[in-house]
């Protein structure tokens, strides 16, 4: 498909998500937000953590992702993913949880390998509310279409 | 046939291995739908051992002169002088000659392949069976890792990479194996040897020379091989857990039909055990309708 990107988001464990219709792809790279447009230029990326949006048509896709490699190739945006899910994926409660259990450890002020895990945990959880709290505010897909934004 | 076993004991011998029949035909069922699983991940994490695979082939193809690859310390190649064994079994057993045919090839390649490090490795247990072995026998077991094997996640192979990582970048050991079942198909799995460390970096196809790369060719490659790893480790794991579960899948079965051909021999044995009783019982009140006619 001409003008279109081809996405497909992969963990060593399985395929998150695919789409061949995307416009543009908004990724966590290692220096930076990296966009991605169709016709970019071959790449490999490293990615840190934080969202991944996938924009389509008028319908916006999120995921979150942790860590991993971006590689952009004839159209083609593969994400090897440490650790990703999509936002409707995020169960919020375990999220919050998560975070609240994070952030007692840290209060604690251990100095030992506990610490550096807390901050691990409290900074996914973080990102994990943070997609998927977005996600709420705006409306589900397949949900009533709001009327187009006049320019 | 013993002449002593009454029809009702033979009753009861049947019943009770009826019973066993339903757990064994109930234990088969649970390995094939663990089995399917366990395949289903196998293919699942194709696509991205895949491209893995390739870009690491590629870096280590394209990127730097030769002599900066080799300064990596996954990649690097040193005289072993003491290497780790990992050896990956199953929690459980009744799953056939499984674990013996891979604690066999363990103790094979120690002996036979290696006969000159056998006072210098450190064996890592995954599995409760193999850890079992190497405490009854004294192996020098450094590490266990259990409850992986019968269903197998990345995270849980994350602490394993860690380990043997760790214990080759600090010279601790100049090698790292794994032994494991190798899944060929539902009928044939094999125990192999697959190097884990130093990493043997694949053949490139030079597809990616002209990319860009951010931040740069070398830290992408760095980071690249500690999920190399962590996935290799991963598929491995995979593999010993559809064996497993193919293995226990087939000896159930096996059992399953083994307890019914007895059933079929008892009840033939109870038949006639049955019907020798009558015919006693008969003959005897016979006699005795005889004895009765005698006496008038």
């Amino acid at each position: 498909m001409a003008g279109k990107l081809r996405v497909e988001v992969v963990t060593a464990e399985r395929l998150v998500y695919q789409v061949d219709d995307a416009d543009m792809v908004l990724a966590p790279g290692a220096e930076g937000t990296l966009g991605i447009l169709p016709r970019h230029a071959p790449l490999v990326s490293l990615l840190s953590m934080g969202e991944m949006r996938v924009k389509r048509g008028r319908e916006e896709d999120s995921l979150t992702i942790f860590g991993g490699f971006l590689e952009v190739a004839n159209n083609v945006v593969r994400v090897l993913a440490d650790v990703a899910e999509r936002a409707e994926e995020i169960d919020l409660a375990r999220a919050e949880d998560a975070r609240q259990r994070a952030l007692a450890r840290l209060r604690e002020r251990r100095a030992d390998i506990d610490r550096r895990r807390a901050e691990m945990a409290l900074r996914r959880s973080t990102v994990r509310l943070a997609v998927a709290r977005k996600r709420r505010a705006r409306p589900a897909p397949g949900g009533p279409p709001l009327p187009e934004a006049q320019p | 046939m013993p002449q002593a076993v009454t029809p009702r004991e033979i009753r009861r011998r049947i019943r009770s291995i009826k019973n066993t029949a339903q757990i064994t035909r109930a234990m088969e069922m649970v390995a094939a739908s663990k089995m399917r699983r366990a395949q289903q991940a196998v293919l699942a994490a194709r696509p991205y051992a895949e491209r893995i695979r390739a870009m690491l082939g590629d870096l280590a193809a394209m990127s730097s002169p030769q002599e900066e690859v080799r300064a990596f310390p996954l990649l690097q190649r040193r005289p072993i002088r003491r290497i780790q064994l990992i050896l990956v079994t199953s929690d459980r057993g009744l799953a056939g000659s499984l674990n013996t045919n891979v604690i066999r090839r363990a103790v094979d390649f120690m002996t036979h392949e290696r006969p000159e490090l056998l006072e210098n490795f450190d064996i890592v247990a995954v599995g409760r069976k193999g850890r079992e072995f190497l405490v009854r026998y004294g192996w020098p077991m450094v590490a266990e890792f259990t409850r992986i094997t019968d269903r197998p996640s990345i995270e849980a192979v994350r602490p394993l990479a860690e380990l043997a990582t760790q214990d080759f970048t600090t010279r601790r050991v100049d090698a790292v194996f794994v032994v494991y079942t190798h899944f060929i198909n539902t009928l044939k799995q094999e125990p192999r040897v697959l190097q884990l460390l130093p990493i043997e970096p694949p053949e490139g196809t030079g597809a990616i020379s002209d990319y860009i790369f951010e931040p740069d060719p070398v830290t992408v490659l760095e980071a690249l091989l500690p999920r190399f790893i962590e996935m290799q480790l991963y598929r491995v794991l995979l593999e010993a857990s559809a064996s497993e579960h193919s293995a226990r899948m087939v000896a159930m079965r096996n059992a399953t039909q083994n307890a019914l051909d007895l059933v079929a021999e008892l009840t033939l044995t109870y038949n006639k055990a049955r019907q020798a009783q009558i015919t006693r019982e008969v003959s005897e009140i016979a006699a005795g309708a005889n004895a009765l006619g005698a006496l008038q």
